[in-house]
């Protein structure tokens, strides 16, 4: 499939975020590079694309064959200059499709994991802002196994969220959830996206979501970048899968 | 009619410090082992979860001649850590403790290492991507998460050492108030012509604490299970 470029809207100068890397999983082969200027990016494509194959190497949680990582000027990952930041250094908020809060501490120490591990001071201010943002104050006390799939994801954001991270990595974060939970969730992402100022990458197969959340779009398929634009690229998958 | 001697009093109290201080001091070594076989794979892997093993296998008294050869007094190891350290084993209840830790090790080590097996390991990865490192992953998700296993060890093994014998004696004797414990006293008191009523009381208490012992460690297993499923 030809390469797509499209126009994308004003840039903030140098790419925030740029990917180049190879991996052989199997059969299946990636090689994919692609680069984001902030805000919220879509990582788009059908179920098998290696999309969170992409985003765990950004994250750190998987290693690529060879390319390269870089985030705000910052290294993460070169084969040539053999750097491999550790995923713990990376300071990368992670947004996992099934939430993973940690099922033997309350959300109230979830939300601090985070700026725990990092070192962080407390910053009630900051905590407040997170709770009120993503309407999670109630849910403080309880454990995660006590919450619904809407609660736990948006618990989920906020512990990524606290962490203050440089990148924010969403997989799927509604896959797991039915349409009139998604529907709820929905404004609380768009919120994020607006209010968070966290430069975002948002991974999902699904185009009403994506349009709704993402400015830039970088489409995935078969462990390749196809295109790369702006949500009108969106129209054209669409088109593609009804033809 | 109910009533221990004083000397049954020191049995069941030598054997309780035994049990308590075999369990406490092999805890940390279990649980290294335990998350080393679940986790790593190594040269000699099966070799190291074999030799673990094998006090479950070997008849107890070679256990005990085992460690007599090696920990005793003027064996090898025995006196470098009596000319170095001053720890002597031979004879002394300490010696008893290592016995009791030796074989009630394989047991503490199987239920930790199927506790460290069944954690999600994607929730490790998840504390990494928030800045922790392997060593406080470890502390803050895999240990809390292994809890109910480690507690289930630690019980086993605390009840391998009550019951232990057969090493015990071979190893230290069985000398009261130092090596006697509960079984090696209800042994000699079986022994001796009249002495069953004697054995009687001490086969009572020991149920008596096996019965507590197991209560405890179904109570707070119980409990540290809730937990992680957000009671």
């Amino acid at each position: 499939m030809a390469l797509k470029a499209r126009n994308c809207p004003p840039a903030r100068g140098i790419a925030m975020l740029v990917v180049q890397v190879e991996k052989q999983l199997g059969e299946f082969s990636m090689n994919a590079s692609f680069a984001s200027e902030g805000g919220a990016t879509a990582l788009f494509g059908p179920s098998g694309a290696g999309k969170t194959s992409v985003i765990n190497m950004i994250a750190g949680l998987m290693k690529p064959d060879r390319g390269r990582i870089v985030l705000d000027g910052n290294v993460l990952f070169d084969t040539a200059a053999k750097v491999d930041v550790p995923v713990s250094r990376r300071r990368i908020g992670y947004v996992f499709q099934e939430g993973r809060l940690f099922p033997h501490l309350s959300v109230n120490h979830n939300l601090d994991y985070g700026r725990w591990m990092c070192g962080h001071a407390a910053d009630a201010a900051a905590f407040n802002h997170v709770i009120e943002l993503l309407n999670i104050g109630h849910l403080l006390d309880r454990r995660p196994g006590k919450l619904s799939g809407g609660e736990r994801q948006r618990v989920a954001v906020g512990r990524a969220l606290l962490m203050r991270p440089r990148l924010l990595l969403l997989d799927e974060p509604l896959a797991s959830l039915d349409a009139a939970r998604k529907r709820d969730i929905l404004p609380y992402l768009e919120r994020l996206r607006d209010e968070a100022r966290v430069p975002m990458i948002y991974v999902s197969h699904n185009a009403t979501e994506v349009k709704r959340i993402a400015r830039h779009v970088v489409r995935l398929e078969d462990g390749r970048i196809t295109a790369m634009g702006g949500t009108d690229l969106l129209d054209a998958a669409q088109a593609d899968m009804l033809a | 009619m109910f009533e221990l001697s004083p000397q049954d009093w020191t049995a069941v109290q030598l054997s309780l410090r035994v049990a308590a201080v075999s369990t406490l001091v092999a805890l940390p070594f279990g649980i290294a082992i335990a998350t080393l076989l679940a986790r790593k794979s190594f040269w000699g892997k099966s070799i190291l979860d074999a030799a673990v093993h094998l006090p479950l296998v070997l008849p107890p008294v070679v256990t005990g001649y085992l460690l007599l050869i090696s920990f005793g007094r003027k064996a090898p190891v025995g006196a470098f850590l009596a000319d170095h350290f001053g720890v002597v084993f031979s004879f002394r209840w300490i010696g008893a403790a290592l016995a009791c830790g030796v074989m009630a090790f394989p047991l503490m080590v199987r239920a930790v290492r199927l506790s460290v097996e069944s954690i999600d390991r994607r929730l490790e990865d998840a504390a990494a991507t928030l800045g922790a490192t392997q060593m406080w992953t470890f502390v803050t998700v895999t240990l809390p998460l292994a809890l109910p296993g480690i507690i289930a060890g630690m019980m086993l093994a605390f009840a391998r050492a009550l019951g232990e014998f057969g090493a015990t004696i071979t190893f230290v004797s069985n000398i009261p108030g130092e090596t006697q414990t509960i079984s090696a006293a209800i042994y000699t008191l079986l022994q001796v012509p009249g002495g069953d009523t004697a054995a009687l009381r001490l086969v009572v208490v020991s149920i008596i604490i096996s019965f507590a012992a197991l209560l405890a460690s179904e109570w707070l297993s119980r409990r540290a299970t809730a937990r992680l499923h957000g009671a």
